[in-house]
């Protein structure tokens, strides 16, 4: 058996490694474009964020007349931007979301991992039919609902059209998680001597925890990215920062403020993406989860 | 899969009239576990019926009353009433009060709106699926610095989109790095086709990556076993592509484009922000919220009608190009 495992191996390296050679260039040439198509246009947001207004334009690809201003711009309040209370507002919203699509999405996600029951496929398809429902088709109902009852411009007019796509996200994501889990562990617990609850904090949690972190981070990333929704129902004093960035006021009126907007931009988008650097192996997993296997 | 065993066996036994010991507490864990189940499941469902099933039969409701307003016959300032599928005729037949909408107003753009958003659809899917797949099959490979360039495409997929707009708009801009890079003088977001250019590059800029790790995902459930069979058949590259690669990575494949398209029907961020929908960039999202403002009952109906579109190019999807995301989720992962 180990012969003819380990026999065609040794018989074709040498006539592979000299084709391989030139296959691994081009991948390595192939990587390099992915590399400079992906960060490329994220780098030039964060160079002009850094570049002094008069040189707005300026193509050098190394960051030259760098200054802080474009940052102070965006939190000078004298020009009518409120990035701070923008920041605020934008974490409550999401910051909730999160919260309320994970606290009650772990139950129904459990349900769908581990049950036996009729009309599974049914709800499962519910779920994910919701998951792909059109915000635009909630907006005007809620639109007008909202302004009847008083609610326009409040966070829980942001937050409960948001919990329409967090919740079945979460929820899908959570349940292709719960699968993977040894659940038999907690079985094997009991039998050690366990009890329930010692089963459940010293052999579940730890299990679950991570999963639900992943779970959290991207109903965040969903939520915070969200602007049809706000950029309707929203008012001053509760504009998230993505409706802030895209009616940004400058320095100059009457003129498009692009390194105060690029610096705004890096603001909401360095902890997100160190974030999701961090974070890397588990968050591909989570957006991966039960579209594939 | 293995989780509907007891079911099948059960109904098996029942159907062959054997009998089966233990068939009494199956039955009855069968029962406790589909009541735990209800009970799990209800938060979720409910919540969900209120954020989203409560709107939208509020919205088909409203669809069917008329838009307050002048009467043009009477003069007077006149609230709503039953309007039976005007605001529909309004849409999708182009009448306004009776006649023929003018040109300019919203009414009148519904066809091209329609229009437009299936060519962002078609036109950003196609190219995030050939670029998506050319990413994954580069990052499915072994080489050093793979994992630099697996985190480096979720910087994009990170990026907000209102800020991507924001991004590209600048890069875009007429005295902008894209002009200077290749040398035009190209007025991007002013006129219809560059301004439907710069959104379709900014928008495969932003979801390529989500499409390149949902296929990789499945390029790495083939095993390597099978290209190595194929290899020593005499298979060329080409053929090990379209023979193996391509039919085993298919459902990945569809499940990934159905989740693009779906999400590019509703495209509103980035025109919105872009373009604000000039040069014939408005979606149908971005008619609709237009309309809001204009008039509730008539935006609720486009609402529906593109709620509807929606719905119907996902029922094509997993009704005919077999785009089983259901299958998928809940398929056992213990396999």
């Amino acid at each position: 058996m180990a012969a003819t495992a380990t026999l065609p191996r040794t018989a074709t390296a040498p006539a592979r490694r000299k084709r391989f050679d030139w296959g691994q260039v081009r991948t390595y040439i192939s990587a390099l474009i992915i590399l400079v198509w992906c960060l490329l246009p994220a780098y030039w947001m964060i160079v002009t964020a850094f570049r002094d207004t008069a040189f707005t334009f300026d193509s050098s690809f190394w960051p030259t007349h760098v200054t802080w201003d474009n940052f102070a711009t965006v939190f000078d309040e004298s020009l009518g931007n409120h990035f701070g209370r923008n920041l605020l507002n934008s974490l409550i919203v999401a910051g909730v979301t999160t919260v309320v699509a994970l606290v009650v999405g772990v139950f129904a996600a459990y349900a769908l991992a581990r049950l036996n029951f009729r009309f599974k496929f049914a709800v499962m398809g519910f779920i994910l039919g919701a998951s792909m429902f059109p915000g635009v088709a909630l907006v005007t109902p809620l639109f007008q609902l909202f302004t009847n009852i008083g609610w326009m411009g409040s966070y829980q007019a942001m937050i409960i059209p948001d919990i329409s796509f967090t919740l079945p996200l979460t929820v899908y994501t959570l349940t292709s998680f719960f699968r993977e889990m040894p659940w038999e562990l907690e079985e094997s617990a009991r039998i050690d001597g366990c009890t329930q609850g010692q089963a459940f904090r010293k052999i579940i949690l730890p299990l679950a925890a991570p999963a639900t972190f992943t779970t959290a981070i991207l109903a965040f990333i969903g939520a915070w990215n969200e602007f049809l929704i706000a950029s309707q129902l929203s008012s001053d004093a509760t504009r998230p920062v993505t409706v802030a960035i895209a009616y940004f006021a400058g320095a100059q009126p009457h003129q498009e403020p692009y390194t105060a907007v690029m610096a705004a931009g890096t603001i909401v988008t360095v902890p997100l993406v160190i974030l999701v650097l961090v974070f890397q192996r588990k968050i591909v997993a989570g957006l991966t989860a039960g579209a594939v296997k | 899969m293995s989780t509907k065993l007891p079911e099948r066996t059960q109904a098996k036994a029942k159907a062959e009239g054997h009998h089966m010991p233990g068939r009494e507490s199956a039955d009855r864990k069968q029962v406790t576990q589909g009541r735990w189940a209800s009970l799990l499941l209800l938060p979720t469902l409910v919540l969900l019926a209120i954020v989203i099933i409560y709107p939208v039969v509020n919205a088909i409701i409203m669809s069917f009353q008329k838009d307050a307003g002048l009467n043009a016959a009477t003069g007077f300032f006149e609230q709503g009433g039953a309007a039976g599928f005007d605001n529909y005729a309004h849409w999708l037949l182009q009448q306004c009060n009776g006649q023929a909408c003018p040109p300019g107003t919203i009414g009148s753009q519904f066809w091209s709106a329609f229009g437009t958003t299936f060519f962002f659809t078609v036109v950003t899917v196609a190219l995030e699926t050939v670029l998506g797949f050319w990413m994954a099959i580069i990052m499915a490979r072994s080489f050093r610095g793979r994992s630099a360039v697996r985190a480096a495409v979720l910087v994009p997929w990170a990026i907000p989109t209102a800020v991507t707009a924001k991004l590209w708009f600048f890069i875009f801009a007429f005295d902008g790095i894209a002009n200077k890079l290749f040398g035009t003088q190209i007025l991007w977001t002013g006129s219809e086709w560059p301004a439907k250019w710069a959104i379709v590059i900014s928008d495969t800029w932003k979801t390529t990556p989500f499409m390149a790790l949902l296929i990789l995902a499945g390029l790495q459930l083939i095993p390597d076993e099978v290209y190595e069979a194929a290899k020593v058949d005499g298979a060329t590259a080409w053929q090990r592509f379209t023979q193996i690669t391509l039919p085993l990575v298919k459902p990945a494949l569809m499940v990934a484009v159905l989740f693009r398209v779906l999400d590019a029907l509703r495209m509103f961020d980035l025109p919105y922000i872009m373009t604000q929908g000039a040069n014939n960039t408005t979606t149908l999202s971005i008619l609709v919220v237009d309309q809001i403002r204009e008039g509730f009952n008539s935006a609720a109906a486009l609402s529906t009608i593109t709620f509807i579109v929606i719905f119907l190019v996902a029922f094509i999807f997993v009704r005919f190009l077999g785009a089983n995301a259901v299958g998928a989720a809940t398929s056992s992962g213990k396999k």
